[in-house]
């Protein structure tokens, strides 16, 4: 089925409610999808679980729903930064819990989910803190740690340019984490620079293949 | 007879990014870490043929971007814009991962809190009460090159060596480091011993006396 047009960044998001398990692509600002963020902050949803490579940055999208503790988990891989004030004071205050991942690890366990894949071995954390309590298993004499996938409710995503189908095609590193992220939630929401027919994008250049996609709203770039 | 060479100097951090990318093979694959290994890529030269990689997502990454060349949707992974080189590629996360864990990078070269005699890599987490903990990339880095190497100040502030016996920091990898190169030596780890390949405005017995391993001289 082709995605649903969105006629607003609100209009996107309006489905996603309390409790939600929402994916969150971007790293630092290259492909994040700020104008569904802060929709997002608008619609008031709360309790949410996000998934993102860091925990928000000075005084905008993530950092602003960590803010206003909308945020009860992150999943995440590099939360502390210069600029990550809003995340320090929740984590110290015990206000927002922190599940620390390896980057490629939590790349793999959203592609995971996407896959249908139940779990896999990675040598990434073996022996380390952040492999404790879980199963591991050495493989031809290579220690391995068991990780499961990260599935979620909502994905949102920034992409350049999406078709009718819902075709997509990223711009340089701020592809990141969109392509995965699309295949890892029951509902995949794109905001794009621009909405195209179908037909225009040529098929050897698509990176996600619209039947990831569910929710399109086109919001026009600076370029 | 030893193979170890012997300067009068210490090594300025710009002379050690000069040997670090001296040592690198032509054509490799390399991932530069955050800091003080980034400045490796100002000592690599056209001929090496080298292709930087970048975990968010790049092969054959350019020099840092500056003026109208500055594009927010083209960053490094300490998040800094970047410029592209012909014949440049960009991927998602999981495949970026994915060449780092399957093995298909050549070398990365990282900073470090501690290494030990076996080559364990403390880098990502003081274990420091009230610490805020973030990992990143380090650990799928440490554990995923063909090559992983170090670079750092041999001690601490208070005069500690930070190769030990054993780490007193939590691990990011274990295993993978098998190349250090510090201001006042270079050491290569390998048959389960740890060799000194050059010193630096200190001799080798001094540096014995200094570091609590075994060491050997290459």
């Amino acid at each position: 089925m082709a995605p649903r047009i969105a006629t607003s960044a609100a209009d996107a998001v309006a489905e996603i409610t309390d409790g939600a398990t929402v994916l969150i692509g971007g790293f630092g600002n290259a492909g994040q999808p700020m104008e569904l963020i802060d929709a997002l902050l608008d619609c008031g949803a709360k309790d949410l679980t996000v998934v993102n490579n860091n925990a928000g940055q000075a005084d905008a999208g993530l950092a602003l729903l960590i803010k206003e503790r909308r945020v009860k988990k992150i999943i995440c891989s590099f939360p502390r930064q210069s600029d990550s004030w809003h995340f320090d004071e929740a984590y110290r205050a015990g206000e927002i819990e922190l599940e620390l991942v390896p980057q490629g690890n939590l790349a793999e366990r959203i592609r995971a989910a996407g896959a249908g894949i139940g779990g896999f071995f990675t040598p990434t954390g073996y022996g380390t803190l952040l492999a404790e309590g879980k199963e591991t298993r050495v493989i031809d004499g290579k220690g391995y740690v068991l990780e499961t996938p990260i599935h979620a409710d909502f994905a949102l995503i920034k992409a350049l340019k999406a078709d009718t189908l819902g075709n997509l095609v990223y711009r340089k590193t701020a592809r990141n984490f969109g392509p995965i992220m699309a295949t890892a939630a029951k509902s995949a929401i794109v905001q794009v620079d621009e909405v195209v027919q179908a037909g225009s994008i040529d098929p050897e250049n698509v990176i996600t293949p619209g039947i990831f996609v569910d929710t399109v709203v086109e919001l026009g770039g600076q370029k | 007879m030893s193979a170890m060479t012997t300067t009068e100097a210490k090594l300025t951090r710009d002379e050690m990014a000069q040997l670090v990318a001296a040592d690198i093979p032509a054509g490799a694959f390399v991932n530069l870490g955050i800091g003080q290994p980034t400045n490796v890529s100002n000592y690599l030269t056209k001929e090496q043929g080298v292709t930087l990689h970048t975990e968010n997502g790049m092969l054959g990454m350019g020099p840092v971007a500056t003026g109208e060349d500055i594009d927010p949707d083209l960053i490094n992974a300490g998040k800094i814009p970047v410029t592209q080189l012909p014949g440049a590629s960009f991927f998602h996360h999981a495949d970026s991962f994915a060449m780092m864990r399957g093995g298909h990078l050549d070398v990365c070269v990282l900073g470090a809190f501690q290494i030990s005699k076996d080559g364990d890599l403390a880098n990502w987490h003081t274990g420091a009460e009230g610490a805020i903990p973030a990992v990143g990339g380090a650990m799928d880095l440490a554990i995923g090159a063909k090559a992983t190497w170090v670079m750092m100040s041999l001690f601490t502030k208070d005069g500690e060596s930070k190769l030990v016996e054993t780490l007193s920091y939590p691990v990011t990898g274990l295993g993978c480091v098998s190349r250090i190169y510090t201001e006042v030596a270079v050491f290569e780890l390998r048959d389960a011993k740890v060799f000194v390949r050059s010193t630096h405005g200190i001799s080798f017995e001094e540096l014995a006396a200094k570091v609590p391993v075994e060491l050997t001289q290459a």
